[in-house]
Formats: structure tokens, sequence, C-alpha cells
């Protein structure tokens, strides 16, 4: 099986900024390939390498077999690209967004209909609708259509689901899953992390660099040390006295509890006592699986040595 | 108070940290005031006048010398018969034909008067009356001169003024052809200007460079729809001046036709060269509308005549497109000239046409950067 | 419980035909961290809006910091802070100037402003920063500063729009930190998020979906009641039958 993307050493510098550093990884066919990460991490930049829309400062990078530098033109006929911001026609109808791409590309939408039937018939009901008026979920679901419409081999999505509602983002999911069928790679970058598990393979991306690159169970399985989540009635005195707790290892409010690693690996006998003596009551403490998230935070905290222990000591 | 102190200086502070506000600011008055100034005049430099001299006497001869060296006009040709007067005038560089009747001096000292004409090119009425002043004092005053010496007493040159192209020096004989220039070159330029800007403001653009759309694919599907669409646009203007001011098109209607459509063409090609080099759509109106719209009024003989500039500003002239569109638009339309009067004009059109749409296609940027 | 401090009944907002705020009802209570979620388009930046002054309801009763919404949104702008979605600090201007100009404009004396800004500086390490431009300044910092100038005044009461949009997980914590910490001392934190998880960091929420208020409790109570274990789920539950039309 070909690869879909070779990368080795690839950087890229925006003035004094490093945009990218180091960036080596590889895609398979068919994959369901994922990068996770914020905003300013470096996504955006990675994906217009990719797409031949920027050149990289170092490194090579190989895209359907062919050199993403001197191969433009021959991979441009080839990639579906959604940049991040669903850059459609706002003042064309749904139907006219489409035929357009479909035209541009050389094909029809009859041509490849079956592709994005299941997308498609979402929004088809409103195909005289300009396309400025719909909705963010309606949206995504165009901005997919035209760029799956002349059957690219490789399919790339910038941030398909930032900013859409819950519900349109797990059916995004659902559809990019029934795309496997057609041996179509895709890769997908989101700032959700709970998405990662969606992905075949992920690669966590922070700051321009690559923290990991794996399947999203065994990235979860790679964390360090067990993982503890504890629970109270104040959260923020439970937080304030989990970082003053001498066996603490690191300490991150997660929602309802505080995702708690120890020093030696164990909550330690002591610990209900002491919550107990900083007025804190209503305390559950139970062994977890660590999240994608957590193993985020660990490699980031990794990043920078030594460990710390206090949120608020990790440099600005 | 204090709010409204603080938020004062906060305001200057913006200012003074966004270079393009302060070249607005101070750059755009300088600018202005230099180019009102020395391109503003109601002075005559460099007229062209031509000589009809029927008679080639001492007279004639003196009073040629007084109206050349008077330092307002130079001296343009010599000519052999009348016919030659119109093909003179159409040629664009003399403003004004003197004709002296046969005996000239012989009538003058006998009969104590002369016959002379000045036949001016009044299809730039304002030209044409202070050049035809200028000359009418320069004679009044050679009268005086003559007064007093041998020459005769009393005697008088009573020049004969006719109008060539337009007897009733209508203003918009002027006007509307420099307005028809004018619009079409803002219009144009303005519309294709914004459009290359509007798909990378919008993301739009991404997509289409990662298709297999070439540049010049996408250049010329953008000129297309407002080059048909300004073709439309002149025909109705010329409709409406025809009608309105009842301006007529002397010359031949497919000629201006055609000499229209390349300008519409050089026009379009200058907005997307224009759009190429703008990040924004606010950057490319700015560029557009600023910067075409004086440089186009001003220095490109629609109202101002480009000979009474001084040198440096003429020849900022000649890189100015409209200047030489004005040119074959009056002739065509006022004068009536066919091709060959204004085929220099048209391959400067041209070359510029190419040059612009060579440009665009070379700065066109296939990636983001 | 505490005090009411927003008190909100019957609210309704229209553009022109378009209902974007449907007969809304709730109430928050002092020193409690309220989240108002929901997806981009529900409504949530609509009401908060209005509940900030910024904007008056078509109909219905709106009151913050005991002031009528309607009839005194200048009274309420004063004794509230307020941090919109893409920054409320000027790009071109410093850390220091920033700081300086709204002091100024919430009409706090220069002593006081200086008091303020080093305790600030002091709390963020933000001494090395203080005459650099905001531009210049990581998005995470950013933040946490527009954060701080909103509640440099101290008021009793803030209002975040959408305040942790794209950042990184670590700076995504500690911006909650501020606002736990904020709450224990005693200030209203009312903020707007569409990311399900951070829901939990509230005590109270309510979800908007198209203009009304379709869920309001504490994140606990309300996965017992729909039998899920994360807010998210909560939604999709809540807001599915309603999307599939759309």
């Amino acid at each position: 099986m070909q690869k879909v993307i070779e990368s080795s050493g690839v950087g890229k510098k925006f003035g004094e900024t490093q945009a990218l550093k180091n960036i080596s990884f590889e895609v398979n066919e068919s994959e369901i390939f994922g990068f996770i990460g914020p905003d300013g991490a470096g996504k955006t930049t990675l994906f217009r390498i990719i797409a031949t829309l920027l050149l990289p400062d170092e490194g090579e990078i190989k895209v359907l077999g062919i050199d993403a530098i001197k191969g433009f033109k021959e991979l441009r006929k080839n990639i579906g690209y959604m940049p991040g911001r669903f850059s459609l026609y706002q003042d064309l109808s749904v139907e006219e967004n489409l035929n357009f791409y479909a035209t541009v590309f050389g094909t029809t939408v009859q041509e490849n209909y079956d592709l994005i039937s299941d997308i498609y018939s979402h929004i088809e009901p409103f195909k005289k609708r300009l396309a400025g008026k719909l909705s963010g979920g309606m949206k995504q679901k165009l901005a997919l259509s035209c760029a799956l419409i002349h059957k690219p081999r490789l399919l790339l999505l910038d941030e398909p689901t930032t900013g859409v509602d819950a519900v349109s983002r797990s059916e995004f999911w659902t559809m990019l899953a029934r795309l496997r069928k057609y041996n179509i790679t895709i890769i997908v970058s989101t700032p959700y992390m709970d998405e990662a598990m969606k992905c075949d393979r992920v690669a966590l991306i922070q700051n321009g660099g690559l923290l990991t690159i794996d399947t999203p169970q065994k990235i979860r399985e790679g964390f360090g040390k067990k993982l503890f989540r504890i629970r109270a009635q104040d959260k923020y005195r439970l937080l304030m006295a989990m970082r003053k707790y001498s066996n603490t290892n690191t300490a991150y409010p997660f929602g309802d509890s505080i995702h708690t690693t120890f020093i030696d690996n164990s909550p330690g006998d002591l610990l209900p006592g002491f919550l107990k003596s900083e007025g804190i009551s209503g305390i559950t403490i139970e062994e977890s699986m660590a999240g994608i998230e957590d193993r985020f935070l660990e490699l980031m905290e990794k990043e920078k040595t030594p460990p710390l222990k206090t949120i608020s000591e990790l440099p600005l | 108070m204090k709010r409204f102190l603080g938020f004062v200086k906060k305001e200057f502070l913006h200012i003074f940290r966004d270079p393009r506000t302060l070249i607005l600011l101070f750059g755009i008055p300088a600018v202005q005031i230099l180019l009102f100034g020395f391109v503003v005049s109601q002075d005559i430099r460099n007229a062209g006048v031509a000589f009809l001299d029927m008679s080639k006497d001492e007279v004639t001869q003196k009073l040629t010398n007084k109206i050349i060296s008077s330092g307002f006009f130079r001296q343009t040709e010599d000519l052999l018969t009348y016919n030659d007067i119109d093909r003179v005038l159409k040629k664009g560089k003399t403003r004004a034909v003197i004709v002296y009747d046969e005996n000239f001096g012989k009538n003058l000292r006998e009969e104590g008067k002369a016959s002379m004409s000045i036949i001016a090119d009044g299809s730039e009425p304002n030209t044409a009356t202070l050049v035809t002043n200028y000359i009418m004092a320069i004679t009044t005053d050679f009268n005086r001169e003559i007064a007093g010496s041998t020459e005769g007493s009393g005697s008088l040159i009573n020049p004969e003024v006719r109008m060539f192209y337009n007897p009733e020096l209508k203003g918009h004989f002027m006007f509307v052809p420099g307005v028809i220039t004018l619009i079409l070159i803002l219009i144009c330029a303005l519309m294709t200007s914004v459009t290359i800007t509007r798909e990378k403001e919008f993301g739009t653009m991404e997509v289409l460079l990662v298709s297999p759309l070439k540049p010049i694919q996408i250049i010329l599907g953008k000129v297309m729809p407002y080059f048909i669409l300004s073709l439309i646009n002149v025909i109705v203007i010329l409709i409406l001046s025809w009608f309105v001011f009842g301006l007529p098109v002397k010359g031949s209607i497919i000629l201006l036709l055609a000499e229209s459509m390349l300008y519409i063409l050089m026009s379009l090609s200058l907005g997307i060269l224009i759009s190429t080099a703008s990040k924004t759509m606010q950057q490319a109106i700015f560029i557009s509308l600023i910067g075409l719209m004086l440089p186009t009024i001003l220095l490109s003989g629609f109202i101002f005549p480009v000979e009474n500039m001084p040198a440096v500003y003429r020849w900022l002239c000649t890189i100015i497109p409209p200047r030489y569109f004005i040119i074959i638009i009056k002739n065509i339309m006022i004068k009536g000239t066919g091709f060959l009067y204004v085929w220099k004009e048209t391959l400067v059109l041209i070359v510029m046409t190419m040059i612009f749409i060579g440009l665009s296609v070379r700065n066109f940027k296939i990636r983001l950067e | 419980m505490n005090g009411t401090v927003i008190s909100v009944r019957n609210l309704v907002k229209k553009f022109g035909d378009f209902v974007a705020n449907d007969n809304l009802s709730f109430e928050v209570y002092s020193g409690e961290i309220f989240g108002f979620l929901g997806a981009n388009g529900a409504g949530k930046t609509t009401a908060l809006r209005i509940l900030s002054g910024l904007s008056s309801p078509t109909s219905g009763e709106v009151r913050v910091a005991g002031y009528d919404a309607r009839k005194e949104p200048e009274k309420i702008k004063k004794n509230i802070g307020y941090m919109c979605q893409k920054f409320s600090l000027y790009e071109d201007l410093t850390v220091k100037e920033n700081i300086m100009l709204y002091g100024g404009i919430y009409g706090m004396s220069l002593p006081l402003i200086k008091k303020r800004t080093a305790e600030l500086m002091g709390k963020l390490n933000f001494s090395e920063y203080v005459n650099k431009l905001i531009s210049d300044l990581p998005l995470g910092l950013k933040q946490k500063l527009a954060f701080s100038v909103a509640i440099l005044h101290e008021p009793k009461t803030v209002f975040l729009d959408e305040p942790t949009g794209g950042v990184d997980p670590v700076t995504r914590r500690q911006f909650w930190e501020m606002i736990y910490e904020a709450a224990s001392g005693g200030i209203t934190v009312f903020v707007t998020t569409h990311y399900m998880d951070e829901a939990e960091y509230c005590d109270r929420i309510s979800i908007m979906n198209e203009g009304r208020i379709v869920a309001l409790d504490s994140p606990a109570n309300l996965k017992k009641q729909y039998n899920v274990d994360t807010i998210e789920e909560v939604f999709i539950k809540i807001a599915r039958p309603v999307m599939t039309k759309t």
C-alpha cells in the first residue's frame, strides 16, 4: 500500500515565529488521520503545506508519492481541500456552489453523486438557498460535499467541526467514517480532544511540534502514571488542597473532578484525612483510565522540564 | 473628564502607531498641493501655432516673430494651402492656425487694413478661447507698434476668429469625452481590483488554488463578464451624450467602439494588476479610486491641457493611460479623424494592456505567501 | 441562597421577524459561576448583550446588579465587568497602556489603578510584558490579561463571552482557575461557552437552543436527569430531535 503522506523534518517560519519544526510523520491509504491541538499549534500551516499552498523552509514532504513542492500542479487535481473557514461562495446557492466545484474539477454532480449522497441529502431540500444563509452545521456539510465531489484521493479537512454545534459534530464524524469504503484517505485537524477517539491514528501537535503519533488507544495507554479522579463538594477548595498535598505529582481540573497523579502512584491513606482537615467534604477517589487530554497535558508538561506540581508554576 | 482624556490619548496612540494613517494624514495633502499648484493653471505655455502665410512679406514676418517670441507659443508648421489646416489641426499638436491673406503688407500700407484669420481647434473650448485671446492681444499690441511708424497710420489688423469642430464652443465637447474616459477607467479598474482581493479575503481563493484552474484562466475568467458589461455601458453613455448633449460622433462609430473595447480591456487589466498587489478589498478600492482618480483628472489632459504644464509633469503624463484615450476619443468624436491619426495612441494602449496582463499573470500568487 | 444578582423574566429579543431570545426566564445568585451554554447561533451572545446593558430587550423584565436593563443600562455598565469574544484589548497598545485606559474608563483613581496593576502583574507573572504590545503576546496570555482587565475595578458581577475559544488545554485550565478565584472572592461570574465540558466547572448551567432555554440546573443534576455521563450527551439528547429538522 502506498503511503499517502511521507513527511520528514518539515519546518516553517513566519518572520520570527517558528510555526512548525521537525515535523515527521506518515499517513497510510484509507486512514482517518487526525491532528489534535489548540489554536496556534501549527495545524493550518501544516495543512497548507500538504495542500501545496505554502512551501516548507526545511525538510521534505511527499503527497500521494509526489514531491509537494515540484509536483504541485498534479497534486492540486487530486486533493479535496476544505480550509478553516468553510470557504464557500456566500452569494451563490447550495446547488450553484456544488456545480461550480464539480465543473472546475472536470466532472459533474451526477458522476460522483453516490459519494456525497449521505451528506448532501441533509441539505438537498435547501439547494436553492444562498450559502450565506445556511446554519453552521449545514455550511459544514456543503463544504464537505464540494470537497468530495470530484472524488479526490486525499481529503484535507482543516478544523471542519470548530464552532459547530455538538449534534452536527457527531453527525459529521459518522459521515466521515462512511467514506472509508471509497478508499479515500482523510486527514482532519481539530482542537477537540475527544474527537481523537474517532480517528484511526492521531498526532498530537502543540507549538509547532508533534508530541506523539499513534492510535488513540495506544496514546491513552502511554500515560506514564496511574490516573485518579477526585471529586468533592467545593471544586476550587479541592484543587487548592490537592496542590498542597505532598504526594501530588500533577493536579488538573477536569470538569467536575480533579485528575491527579501521585508521586508514588497511589493516593495514600493520608489523603482523605488531609482533605477533611482542609474543610472539604463529599470526597470520592477513584482510579480511571487516562483520556487523550490527560496524555496531552502530560506531554505538554514534559516539553518543559522539570515536571511541575502546580499549574501556576507553568511558564506562561 | 478623566475618562474622556484617557480615551483621547488612546486615539492618538492608534494614529501614531499606524503608518498608513500617517501617510494619509500628511502625505496626501502634500501631494495634492504639488499637483494642483502646478497643473491647474490658466496660462498658456508652449501652445502650438501654425502659420499659413499667403503674403510672405516683412510685415507678416514681423508679426509672426512677435507671436513666437512672446513665449506662449511654439511654431509647429508652415502650411501651404487652406486644405492643410484641417489636417494640421487634426494631428493635435497645433492649437490654432494663423492665416495671413495675400498682399498683407501692401494692403496695410495702402488701405490701412489687412486681413488675417485665426482658426482655432475648438474641440478644447477653454484652450481655444485662451489661445485666440492671447493672439488677439499680441496683434493689438502689434497694431499700436506699427501705428507709430512709417508702415501706415491708423492701420488696423483685425483678425477674424473661427473655431473648427466646435463652432459654438460648447463646453461639453471637451467635457463629455473626458468624463467618459474617467468613468470607464475608474469603474473597470475598481470592479476587477475588488474581485480577486474579495476571494483572498473570504478564503475562497485558497480552494480555487488547490484545483486544476490555471492563473490565466482565473484572470481572464474574471475579466470577461466585466468586459461585456462595460461595452454595454459605453454604448449607453454614447447614446445619452447624443440625446442629452447633442454630442456627435463625426468619425466612424465602429472605430470608436473598437478603441473603447481596447481601453476597457486596458482598464480591466489594470484593475487585475492592482488586485494581485492588494491584500484586502479596502486596499484595492483605495488604490483604484484614489490612486487613479486624481492623476486621471489632472494629468490626462481632461481639463488642463498637457502642454501648459511644466516639463516634469508632462513627462508624468506620458505614463497615464487615459491621456491617450482622450486624444483618441476626441479625435474620432469631435474631429472625425480616421485610424491614421490615432494609430500611435492605439499602439500605446495595446502595449500597456499587454504589460498589465503579463504582470498580473506573473504576480499572481499560486501559493499563499 | 445568596442574594439574586441577575433576574430575568420572560425576556424576548426580536430582530425584525427573527426571534433571537424566546421567553427566557432564570436567576443568578451572588458568588455563583453560572454557565450559559448553547451552540453558535442559539442566542447566547444576544442575551449576554442585554444583560450587560449593551442592548435592550424587546419585552420582558431584566434586572442586573439591582438595575433595570431597559431603563438604566448605563448604571449596569458601571457596575459590571465585561470580556467580549474577540478580546477587549487594543492590539496596537501596550499592556500598561491598555490597563491605564480601562482604569480611566472605569473611573478609577490613579493610585487605585497603580495598586491593582501591581497586584495583577504579580499574580500573572507579567512584569516582563508590561511594555509589550498586545499583538506580541501569546494567545493564552492575552486572554488572561483581558479577564484581569475586566475585573480591574472589582465589580460584583462579570460577564464573559466565550473566553476560552481555541486556547490550549493548560491555558484553558489556568483561565478557569482565575474564574474560580474570582468567584471565591465573591464575584458572580456569568460565562457563555460552546464547550460542553466547561459546563462542569460551573455551579449551575442553562442550555440554550434556538432562542429558548431547554435545560437549567446544576451539571450533576442534569446528568442524573438524563442518565448520561457528560453534559455534551445531555445536549445531544435535548437538541437532536430539533436539529435534524434544520
